[in-house]
């Protein structure tokens, strides 16, 4: 799914709230991962932004085909990285050199390299949780339903069938006009599927 | 079967040096730099030869430890089956083809043994309880027996990799891969335990009362940064000298950016371990080693080393762009190589001057012949061979190589 800050933060987790109108978008059947790769390239080029590819397996090179930007991801890592090693050190810091003043096998009350494991596992256990839980945040999970799902074909989406669903909400869209672009790329079978 | 073997992914002229081109140069422009340091050591080393051993010995650990570094980063391809690597693989090799002549570079080290290490006088030893109890491990004779050894496993280990990857280029024969595969993991074995006792015989016995369990690692950690340091400098050098640059794409630097990075904070790691855990247990007989590199201008080149081989690199090839674009890496490589001679200095240096940092251009010359032999040797080694080994099965997966 191209990343689209605004959707995320409109979106959070937890609400799982999807654009209101009369179509949730269209989904297009495609019989090989070949003629999907390159259905994609054809949408991409299309201009089309808020539109998806789902496989039974990996596909190599598809997120190219696709023109997905790079996740924000790595940016929430860092950021909750040093945040939990600023976090840590800073407990320590005050904890024995402020609250709590005392002598611990002659070191002194700022004793830094002693600081240095918790300050370490903190910024790592932040890191981990921003990962975690950044990932599922950008990708609006968890998500008990999804219109997609009213589909009978896209059942076979983690067996052998390959397909790209594009949103009613993206600018480009058009319910007629789309389907035919997706019909002409080779899709085996085009549906509208309701909100 | 024959036409299969006949395939080349890369044609000869694509992976050589062409004639007429800079650097053709390279054996002699060595040899230049070790001519000129030659004569500052002839002319400034009698004045001063304590200066002169400790200034070649910080040179020769540091070029031994790029071809040490070399030697461990092919071998675990190797035993691996690294496929991403293998048009870099060349550069280590040729790195550590230069072993026999470091052994040859060894010789000043034994003439100033001496002046280097305090265990070598039998009248210091007479007097010091300690010293006596490590004299069985700590006396001349076994030291050369010990230094033979080791130059003894990693010239046998060197020539036979670089030999057999040489001649594959003729052959093509696949079944050179699978006996070097096969050798790999006893190599990797005799090479941890040999640079381990190594780095405790020549860094860690300039201090003998000093001992720390984990110096034999923090020199492999050093060693092998270094390695990748150097790698991704030469790689960038190559392509912009347009040898190879269809060759070794952004996704190879990408990959040698990322061992850089990953080994730069596995330094850190090690070496803040080794300072924490004798920081904290404060004994006497272990912590002289640090107070002599805490105190006055020692303190501020540990402090460079904390700043300048971690934070600053840490943050500088975290990111994905950096490491893919050459410039920037080079960038990258070249501090951490200057790091990991700095890292290398603060640890031989302070014996001969407790009382600060004592920069000599002895320093320099030293750097300078043992640099210039080095260049020398594989500039030679690369004018003669093939810049990639050219009928590595696994050349044609390299080429193709993308970082997911």
């Amino acid at each position: 799914m191209p990343f689209d800050p605004l959707r995320s933060l409109s979106a959070m987790p937890l609400v799982n709230r999807l654009p209101t109108g009369p179509y949730y978008g269209i989904l297009a059947e495609f019989a090989t991962p070949a003629d999907l790769y390159h259905a994609c390239e054809r949408v991409r080029d299309a201009g089309f932004t808020k539109w998806d590819a789902h496989t039974p397996f990996p596909v190599h090179g598809l997120e190219g085909a696709m023109g997905i930007r790079r996740s924000p991801l790595p940016w929430i890592v860092l950021g909750m990285g040093l945040t939990g090693a600023a976090l840590g050190f800073g407990m320590q810091w005050w904890v024995h050199a402020d609250a709590y003043p005392l002598v611990i096998s002659g070191k002194p009350y700022l004793a830094w390299p002693a600081y240095i494991p918790i300050t370490f596992e903190l910024g790592v256990l932040f890191a981990a949780l921003g990962a975690v839980f950044g990932m599922l945040g950008l990708n609006r999970l968890p998500m008990h339903y999804h219109p997609l799902f009213r589909s009978k074909v896209f059942e076979r989406v983690t067996d052998d069938a390959f397909f790209i669903s594009i949103e009613s909400w993206d600018p480009r869209f058009d319910a007629s006009a789309t389907g035919k672009l997706l019909e002409s790329l080779g899709a085996r079978s085009v549906e509208l599927l309701e909100t | 079967m024959t036409s299969e073997r006949d395939h080349v992914a890369l044609r000869p002229e694509q992976a050589t040096i062409p004639p007429g081109h800079s650097w053709n140069r390279l054996p002699v422009i060595g040899a230049v730099c070790a001519l000129l340091g030659a004569v500052g050591c002839a002319i400034l080393g009698p004045a001063n030869p304590k200066q002169f051993f400790f200034s070649w010995l910080v040179s020769f650990m540091f070029f031994l430890s790029l071809a040490v570094g070399a030697l461990f980063f092919v071998l675990i391809q190797y035993a691996t089956q690294g496929g991403w690597g293998i048009v870099v693989r060349r550069i280590g090799e040729t790195t550590f083809a230069t072993i026999p002549v470091m052994a040859a570079l060894f010789i000043p080290v034994l003439l100033g043994l001496h002046d280097l290490y305090e265990w070598s006088h039998a009248e210091a030893v007479a007097s010091d309880a300690l010293l006596q109890w490590k004299a069985p491990y700590l006396n001349v004779p076994f030291f050369l027996i010990r230094a033979a050894l080791y130059f003894g496993c990693w010239s046998f280990i060197a020539l036979l990799y670089y030999r057999h990857s040489r001649g594959q280029d003729a052959t093509g024969d696949p079944a050179v891969s699978a006996r070097l595969r096969r050798f790999a993991g006893p190599a990797i074995i005799v090479l941890a335990l040999t640079q381990t006792f190594a780095s405790v015989d020549w860094i860690m016995s300039l201090t003998p009362h000093w001992y720390s369990t984990m110096f034999g690692v923090y020199f492999f950690a050093g060693a092998f940064v270094g390695f990748i340091a150097l790698l991704s400098v030469v790689a960038v050098a190559m392509r912009q000298a347009g040898l190879l640059d269809t060759v070794i794409s952004p996704e190879h630097l990408h990959d040698i950016g990322k061992l850089l990075f990953a080994f730069m904070v596995f330094w850190t790691y090690i070496a803040f371990c080794q300072f924490f855990l004798i920081w904290y247990a404060n004994l006497p007989e272990e912590t002289i080693w640090y107070r002599a590199r805490m105190e006055g201008s020692w303190m501020t080149v540990s402090l460079l080393l904390m700043a300048g081989h971690f934070v600053a690199p840490f943050f500088y090839l975290m990111g994905r762009t950096v490491k893919r674009k050459g410039a920037t890496l080079a960038i990258g490589g070249a501090w951490l190589l200057a790091m990991h001679f700095v890292d290398l200095y603060w640890q031989i240096m302070p014996t001969l001057h407790p009382e600060g940092v004592r920069p000599s251009v002895l320093d320099v010359a030293a750097f300078l012949v043992v640099g210039g032999c080095f260049v020398t040797a594989t500039g030679w080694l690369m004018r003669r061979q093939a810049l990639v080994p050219l009928r590595d099965p696994r050349l044609e997966e390299s080429l193709a190589f993308e970082n997911v």
